[in-house]
């Protein structure tokens, strides 16, 4: 479902006078479905950079990333759009939300997006939350003034509404206890039960070990002249 | 001519106006009576009056008269009030044509804010004065905006009026200068007579002529001509008047003026048009 | 794979738009395309020529040359009658200030009844029923439907001009810095509010506006503008994360961070 082919990256820094940074050469990373693959190297080693491109917010120097066949590197911004809707899953480590919009209905947005009904998108958003030990009281409060644990869970939350035939995880068990660390992985194997292809940074070494059934060095991805000094 | 005018008197060109005003004046109302209700501009001349005292309305019954008509002023249906009497005056002075308070005696009748009871004929034409000839300009002030609404027959803004009556007051509160189309085509103001008037507009036998002197605009019915009250299918024009009939002639159907007769509240209904009053008695 | 998400159509496409003012130039040669339920944000600071493409596209200006496209047709070779139709029926604009977009001396009602009128609606009850329906939609109770607009916070005012313009279901909506003059806690309800109508209305959305956080929550895509031309464009979050033109860069770390 992924496939990634001799990716590389690099930033131009025009207002540094002009530093061209080349972060990233020569990434093969695959992932079928029902599989799910970690990412692996030392901070700044580019894992996070890596994603970000799978996911269509950074642009790829060269190279190749098909997802589910259709490739991504200089697509049209609404080919991205399309795939993010109905294909493409993220869970990510920041909850970037309208102010003042319901917890509820930040987590249903995604199956709004597909057109589905408004009440059972948030059905299905309750049961998320409900599972994932958010008090019903703070459903109906924006997202925006909860502590790190529930942000991270909401957004849980909204990267596992829908069943993604890709997923891509950022740290999904971060900052979060043994219960609600427990139900993560949970959803995460029940995702790939139903054949999600799934690509992930984690941190937390026994849930890798737990969840993940390969692990990619990002490291080898290094470019060899240059220090790795840009983190991403 | 009466041989009681004197030198002075008769230096003045037939109707006050030069023949050469009158001209364009009339290329006016010729252009007036072909696109019927669309506002014509036309250089409007100083007159001896204030503005306000109908001096497009004598512009245009100057640039119409013929030494042989026959001319009657109303103004509220009544021809000895002020308004009426002065311009009257100033035309026997000015053209020596004669004058008529009888409706079914003029050929043409200059009027302020009333349409004569009586049926008019096709030998007739009906001028009236006009303070503000835009419909429209209440609720859009740019002349710019408000002629492209015309041109492009955009009137939506003159439903939202009537929109804003009903919202306000229940029913369509507006009681006179009521919004018409006209032919289906222009929308228009027809000066301020009362809408009980509005359904002697459409299909009326007689050539009627709108002046407006400051803002320098004429526009026309002429005769036979579709005029459709602007309203809302669940708020329909209704043509109201006082319930009540005329003190003095007893008529049922005329237009009624309410007259204060003491200061105990004692008050009477009496026809607004004098001479329809005087024939029915 | 299932991109049956992604319309094949554009709803407009824009090909070689230029407008000078005598010798300076407004903005061009600018081609784009704009697809179904799209939200395309252009940014840029003033002077850089977006107000300036936003007018031309609206029919406010006239370019000097280059086609509007829509539904097969040139717009910029329409009649007038057939344009200002269109800007009031299929198209709408939400101006910076209420007070351009709105009638201030007209109640509530009125101004959200004025497109049904102009449409033809001849029916006072059904014209009623359907602005209290809108006021409600965008948030106003509709038992301030007979108040006049300059009763109403600005933030109700923006709400209420943008019930008037959607209320002829139209598909493709320019809006002119719509959340500028407004508090930051009412800026978020107005963003969620759009953000909705969009989604529920399928809409079509050109905003122009110098806000990155705004663009970033409601703009599907992205065209960054500098000296009447387009520097760079992407998908928003894309163009934001990873600019790739000097003068994005510096448009992106120029915004203080909260």
């Amino acid at each position: 479902m992924i496939e990634v082919r001799n990716l590389s990256k690099s930033f131009t820094l025009h207002n540094q006078g002009g530093v061209r940074l080349s972060v990233m050469e020569g990434a093969e990373v695959s992932v079928a479905p029902g599989e799910c693959v970690a990412l692996t190297g030392a901070s700044g080693a580019g894992k996070s950079t890596l994603m970000r491109m799978i996911q269509g917010n950074y642009l790829a120097a060269g190279g190749s990333i098909r997802i589910g066949g259709t490739e991504i590197v200089g697509a049209d911004p609404r080919v991205v759009i399309a795939l993010r809707r109905s294909v493409l899953g993220h869970v990510s480590q920041f909850l970037r939300v309208v102010p003042r919009v319901p917890t509820v209905d930040v987590v249903a947005e995604p199956l709004l997006g597909l057109g589905l009904p408004s009440d059972v998108a948030r059905d299905r958003a309750e049961t998320l939350l409900r599972r994932l030990n958010i008090p019903a009281r703070l459903w109906s409060l924006s997202p925006t003034t909860f502590s790190g644990g529930e942000q991270q869970r909401v957004n849980i939350a909204r990267g596992f509404i829908h069943a993604w035939p890709v997923l891509l995880l950022d740290e999904p068990t971060a900052s979060l206890d043994a219960g609600n660390r427990e139900v993560v992985l949970t959803l995460i194997e029940e995702a790939k039960a139903r054949g999600a292809a799934i690509l992930g940074i984690f941190h937390d070494e026994a849930a890798r070990a737990r969840v993940c059934d390969r692990l990619v060095d990002v490291t080898g991805f290094t470019p060899s002249k240059e220090p790795s000094e840009r983190v991403a | 001519m009466t041989s009681a005018m004197t030198l002075a008197e008769t230096s003045f060109n037939f109707a006050y106006l030069d023949e050469d005003t009158k001209r364009m004046i009339r290329r006016a109302i010729l252009k007036a009576v072909a696109v019927p209700g669309y506002q014509v501009p036309f250089a409007s001349r100083e007159m001896p009056m204030p503005y306000g005292w109908g001096t497009g309305g004598v512009q245009v019954t100057a640039a119409c008269l013929m030494p042989e008509d026959v001319l009657k002023v109303i103004d509220q249906g009544a021809d000895d009030t002020t308004n009426a009497v002065s311009i009257r005056k100033f035309f026997q002075r000015t053209s020596g044509v004669a004058v008529t308070e009888r409706t079914a005696e003029a050929s043409v009748i200059q009027t302020r804010h009333r349409i004569p009871e009586a049926a008019l004929t096709e030998d007739q034409i009906l001028v009236y004065q006009v303070p503000i000839p835009e419909p429209l300009r209440f609720l859009e002030p740019r002349e710019t905006e408000t002629r492209k609404m015309h041109e492009l027959e955009e009137y939506g803004l003159m439903h939202v009026k009537l929109y804003e009556d009903i919202a306000r007051h229940g029913t369509i509160a507006t009681a006179y200068a009521y919004p018409v189309k006209v032919e289906g085509r222009y929308v228009m103001d027809p000066s301020p007579i009362p809408k009980f008037d509005n359904p002697k507009l459409s299909g009326n036998a007689a050539l009627q002529l709108f002046g407006a002197g400051r803002e320098a605009r004429i526009y026309a019915v002429p005769p036979h001509t579709q005029v459709v009250s602007l309203d809302f299918d669940d708020h329909p024009f209704v043509a109201s008047k006082a319930d009540h009939a005329c003190d003095i002639c007893g008529s049922a159907t005329s237009y009624l003026d309410e007259v204060i007769t003491d200061d105990k509240g004692g008050r009477m209904f009496v026809c607004s048009d004098t001479d329809y009053c005087r024939g029915g008695q | 794979m299932d991109l049956s998400h992604a319309p094949s159509l554009p709803i407009l496409s824009v090909r070689d738009l230029v407008k000078t003012y005598g010798t300076r130039l407004g903005c061009g040669p600018i081609s784009f395309d704009l697809y179904p339920g799209e939200v395309l944000g252009i940014v840029g600071e003033s002077g850089s020529g977006k107000s300036t493409l936003l007018s031309c596209l609206a029919g406010h200006l006239a370019p000097d040359q280059g086609r509007v496209l829509w539904q097969g047709g040139d717009v910029l070779t329409l009649a007038e009658a057939a344009r200002r139709r269109l800007l009031r029926s299929d198209w709408a604009y939400v101006h910076q200030n209420p007070r351009d977009g709105l009638r201030m001396g007209v109640s509530a009602g009125g101004n959200v009844g004025e497109r049904l009128m102009g449409a033809g609606a001849r029916h006072y009850g059904e014209i009623r029923e359907k602005a209290e329906d809108w006021l409600g939609r965008v948030e106003i109770d509709p038992g301030r439907i007979d108040d006049k607009p300059r009763a109403f916070s600005g933030g109700m005012q923006q709400r209420l001009q943008i019930a008037r313009n959607l209320v002829t279901g139209p598909k493709l909506v320019f809006m002119d810095e719509p959340t500028g003059g407004l508090d930051v806690s009412v800026q978020a309800r107005l963003l969620d509010l759009l953000r909705g109508l969009v989604r529920q209305m399928g809409l079509s959305v050109i905003i122009v506006t110098h806000d990155l956080a705004v663009v970033r929550l409601l703009a599907h895509r992205l065209m960054v503008m500098k000296g009447g031309h387009v520097v760079e464009q992407g998908l928003t979050d894309q163009v934001l994360d990873d600019p790739q033109h000097a003068y994005t860069q510096l448009l992106v770390s120029s915004v203080l961070q909260v």
